[in-house]
């Protein structure tokens, strides 16, 4: 077996965008051609060489061509310029249960399936046995599939795709199948696939999973390519561009903290707040920095020891921490005018993400709002030091092995 | 090869699929196949055998039987349109496997002509019972409707080739081809024999119009011929039948062929 699985050179793909798709000869023959449409290159000169074994990741926003260029190297699609090749045996998963027939047994979709995806009837005679075991239909599989559950009908078609016994297995965003025993079924599978030195190619947008079991990624970008190289870099220079991106598209409606909402009899105001790195105001910061959380407020007559408290929550709404000055035992006095609050963090042991601010301000007993101000600030967090990714925060610790004794030589 | 023997296990699933899934809850099931053909064949006996009053020809051991007839010509007639239409809606209806997995798309339309060939087999195999019943016994004619049958296959299979593509760009073209097998099928001597065109007299409109030279030029006219001529009349058909015939398959399969192979690169995207 040669050392280059798969083989792309210069690579494009272009699409036709119909204004309005009249597939009909009238319309054919009223305007003298097909209808109008506009060029797109889903994929411009991409070259890709994948090595033999290797697991391979392509990440990119929605429309970076990723999908297409899959779908180019498993001959589904072919280029319109430039060429690709593969050595070796290719099973594409891209429709888990593709071709199915809904009136006929599991038994005859396994063989109808398994044949689609290259497999002999013999292979299928088989694996017959380790294919349904796989998909845990041994009651079911004489039934026909229209009377399948949907999950029962993806880990069949999961089920015979995996055990094709590809040299080249394709992937397109359809592991997250089945509940969670079988999707760690799936995962154990893959690390088979990768002991035995089989080479797989994986379009994903979890970036968590890519990260873990790619060997390799290539980001592409409004069909081209970005770059290639190991995850740990590529992935984080990806989350961090997308990051970027978004900052400047949301930037304007985060500072306003327009549309969210805000109560309170205020005797205390919130007037902004902000994140402030190294001095500056801003909404990007890395992970492990040195960050100053400021509140602005304003008091038009005194107020006696009010609370100040901020939230932090992911986009998903986990609440990530709700410190406040009653906690931290820090008197405010009596306040009257205007000023600010610091909250000043070392070291900022959020992962990559967005988070959104809440701020708040309360009487001595934490009970009435003076001000409360739903989300009034949004900021990212791009990879830093330490480089943790899972979850949302980071321990900052550092790993220590050491041997204990030498192995016994019985 | 390995991948010619790969793909013909496939051809045999994705014909098995057809045949079974083809029937799959209904009560009769394949008992279908047949009832189609029957009841079309009782209703062209009684209207064109005992209203209309079609004489036919007479055929070997002077058996003159209209439904006989009749059904030497229909069952290569239905099996001729089946394939058409079917080998047409083929890549439509499988779409969702033409997008999502790689194989060779002929085998679709291929498929189509595979698994309507064994129920023409069927079929022809009743034709045959029902011709010895008769005391027609056409036994030693079989092997070469057989190869007929083959090679009328292939005819078919060209034009399904072609229009199957041309179905995924135009999509109306199936309304067309649906006019135009109805006319094809008055076209073609199904119904009646082929001597009430053949024999018009050369001052009737039909010849002035040159409607008979016209309608010669069908290959369709010279297959039901030919398989008239062995199952009914038990005769070899005529060397310009035979040519004709064999031409116009060779020509319709390549044709078929580089039309669907020039097209099919773009199929997962068009449809």
């Amino acid at each position: 077996m040669s050392d280059v699985a798969v083989e792309a050179v210069g690579v494009s793909k272009r699409f036709r965008l119909y204004h309005e798709r009249n597939q009909s000869l009238k319309a054919a023959f009223m305007r003298g051609r097909r209808a109008k449409f506009d060029e797109f290159w889903a994929l411009r000169d991409v070259d890709l060489t994948i090595p033999t074994g290797k697991t391979f990741g392509l990440i990119g926003h929605n429309g970076s061509g990723k999908s297409t260029m899959l779908k180019c190297l498993a001959g589904i699609l072919v280029p319109d310029h430039g060429r690709t090749q593969v050595n070796g045996k290719v099973s594409a998963l891209l429709e888990l249960g593709a071709g199915f027939h809904p009136e006929l047994s599991g038994r005859d979709n396994v063989y109808l399936n398994g044949s689609i995806l290259g497999m002999s009837r013999k292979q299928i005679d088989r694996q017959f046995d380790e294919i349904v075991d796989f998909a845990g239909l041994e009651t079911f599989i004489d039934s026909p599939v229209k009377n399948y559950s949907s999950g029962m009908y993806v880990r069949l078609g999961f089920s015979v795709a995996i055990n094709v016994d590809p040299e080249i297995l394709m992937v397109d965003e359809v592991l997250a199948v089945g509940d969670e025993s079988f999707q760690r079924k799936c995962m154990e599978k893959f690390a088979d696939f990768r002991a035995e030195g089989r080479t797989v190619v994986i379009v994903s947008h979890a970036l968590g999973t890519m990260r873990s079991m790619c060997d390799e990624v290539a980001w592409l970008d409004h069909g081209k390519l970005k770059g290639v190289g190991r995850p740990e870099d590529l992935v984080d220079e990806y989350v961090g561009a997308s990051h970027e991106d978004r900052v400047v598209e949301e930037a304007p409606a985060a500072e306003e903290g327009a549309g969210h909402s805000r109560w309170g009899s205020g005797e205390v105001r919130l007037t902004g707040a902000e994140v402030l790195s190294g001095g500056q105001s801003t909404t990007k910061v890395s992970t492990g920095d040195d960050v100053v959380v400021r509140l602005h407020w304003e008091a038009a007559a005194p107020v006696v020891e009010p609370v100040f408290g901020i939230a932090l929550h992911t986009l998903e709404g986990v609440h990530v921490t709700g410190p406040n000055t009653r906690d931290a035992e820090v008197r405010t006095g009596t306040l009257h005018g205007t000023g600010h609050l610091d909250l000043h963090v070392s070291r900022l042991m959020l992962t990559p993400g967005t988070y959104d601010l809440t701020a708040a301000v309360f009487d001595r007993s934490v009970v009435h709002a003076f001000d409360h101000r739903e989300k009034v600030l949004r900021f990212h967090v791009i990879p830093g030091t330490p480089r943790d990714h899972y979850g949302v925060m980071s321990l900052g610790g550092s790993w220590d092995l050491r041997s204990e004794s030498p192995p016994s030589t019985r | 090869m390995r991948v010619t023997l790969a793909s013909r296990e496939l051809l045999g699933n994705l014909v098995m699929r057809e045949l079974r899934g083809k029937y799959k809850g209904t009560s009769l099931g394949w008992f279908w196949s047949l009832l189609n053909p029957l009841a079309s064949t009782l209703i062209f006996s009684v209207v064109f055998g005992a209203i209309l009053r079609v004489t036919p020809t007479v055929g070997a051991g002077g058996v003159q039987n209209y439904t006989l007839f009749l059904l030497c010509a229909l069952l290569p007639w239905n099996y001729f349109s089946g394939v058409v239409n079917g080998g047409m809606g083929s890549l439509l209806g499988n779409a969702n496997l033409i997008k999502k997995t790689s194989f060779p798309r002929e085998l679709l339309v291929l498929a189509t002509t595979a698994s309507l060939f064994v129920t023409f087999l069927i079929e022809m195999a009743v034709l045959a019972v029902a011709l010895l019943v008769f005391g027609v016994n056409p036994l030693i004619w079989l092997v070469p409707t057989l190869l007929l049958m083959v090679v009328l296959a292939v005819f078919a299979t060209g034009l399904g080739l072609m229009l199957a593509v041309a179905n995924v760009y135009f999509r109306d073209s199936a309304h067309f081809v649906a006019i135009g097998l109805q006319v094809l099928f008055y076209a073609t001597p199904v119904i009646y024999p082929i001597t009430l065109v053949s024999d018009v007299s050369p001052d009737s409109l039909v010849a002035r119009l040159h409607i008979d030279s016209l309608y010669f030029a069908n290959p369709l006219v010279h297959y039901v011929e030919a398989f008239r001529d062995l199952l009914y009349e038990h005769q070899v058909p005529s060397l310009s039948t035979i040519l004709v015939i064999l031409l116009s398959a060779a020509a319709s399969i390549c044709v078929g062929w580089t039309v669907f192979n020039r097209f099919s690169g773009r199929l997962a995207e068009e449809l």
